[in-house]
């Protein structure tokens, strides 16, 4: 996406939504997705009961393995559910957002509950030793590489 | 000449198209921006005692959040300190969609919310700050004798 909003400082405008493109990260940005999923959240409509946002996330490589981080707001420990399976990694949340009684929508921008993101892993990746944080609606993943991928230093004899 | 020179990219017609979209539903564009798309994103509702506003602010060291009120206006403000900067130049960044930085929104509340009943909890990355409408302007039914 052009003109992400990462690494914006926009500290001083005073305009609701002062980014330079409609994409607030959740993958569905579109009114018509707000809209829709506003119907979902009063009457969980069966057509968008399975629909799920896509989580932005940062990934970053080292030379000891992989860190993910992820977006997951609203999302408390015991509803998020991460797996591993045949080097395919699935993330995959539901907030927990309680909304008070005879709430009257007016304005949406998040209008679905449900994350769902795939990645695919490589060979070098230790699926057996992933970790993962949640701190705050963010999710820290880290996955190690195995040890045979693991750089190793190869002394030279000086003879 | 610029089709020979930029071949043709599926993905880069893909984004176009959608920016186009965007702007032709867009009906008064507006220098400062879309009114939705920034962080953090912001629901908003009301019940008829309530004004309900949720803004989904995941990872924001609560110490910078900064809730204000004033004549009319809320504004949300703080900051989100990027993770990719502590990790140095060690690393390699393959994927960089989340925000980070200062942020700053305004919404303009409706005239019968009352400045001196609000209540804000901040859990999971989700901000909800509820303010209370003034009794006076709660809908009442007059009794007739």
């Amino acid at each position: 996406m052009f003109g992400k909003s990462t690494q914006q400082s926009s500290s001083d405008s005073r305009s609701v939504g002062n980014f330079n493109n409609g994409n607030n990260g959740y993958g569905a940005s579109s009114t018509e997705v707000a809209r829709q999923g506003e119907q979902a959240q009063q009457g969980r409509s069966a057509r968008y009961a399975n629909a799920t946002l896509t989580p932005p996330v940062d990934v970053l490589e080292d030379s000891t393995g992989i860190t993910l981080y992820a977006d997951l707001p609203g999302v408390p420990k015991e509803n998020l559910k991460l797996q591993v399976e045949a080097d395919t990694l699935t993330i995959e949340a539901e907030s927990a957002l309680a909304a008070p009684e005879g709430l009257q929508s007016s304005h949406t921008e998040v209008g679905l509950g449900r994350f769902h993101r795939v990645f695919s892993l490589s060979k070098e990746l230790d699926t057996e030793n992933v970790t993962a944080e949640l701190t705050q609606g963010v999710l820290k993943l880290r996955i190690p590489k195995a040890a045979h991928a693991q750089p190793r230093r190869i002394n030279v004899k000086v003879v | 000449m610029f089709r020979s020179l930029f071949p043709y990219d599926p993905f880069g017609e893909m984004d176009r198209l959608q920016r186009e979209i965007q702007q032709a539903f867009d009906l008064s564009p507006n220098i400062r921006g879309f009114g939705r798309g920034g962080f953090p994103a912001l629901n908003i509702g009301g019940t008829p005692q309530t004004v309900e506003v949720y803004a989904f602010a995941p990872g924001v060291d609560p110490k910078t959040l900064q809730i204000d009120l004033e004549r009319g206006m809320l504004t949300i403000a703080g900051e989100r300190k990027s993770e990719l900067t502590e990790a140095g130049k060690q690393s390699t960044l393959h994927i960089n969609e989340r925000f980070a930085g200062n942020f700053r929104r305004v919404i303009s509340l409706p005239e019968d919310a009352d400045p001196d009943a609000v209540d804000a909890s901040f859990k999971d990355g989700l901000i909800h700050i509820s303010i209370q409408r003034r009794a006076a302007a709660q809908p009442r039914r007059i009794t007739i004798h």
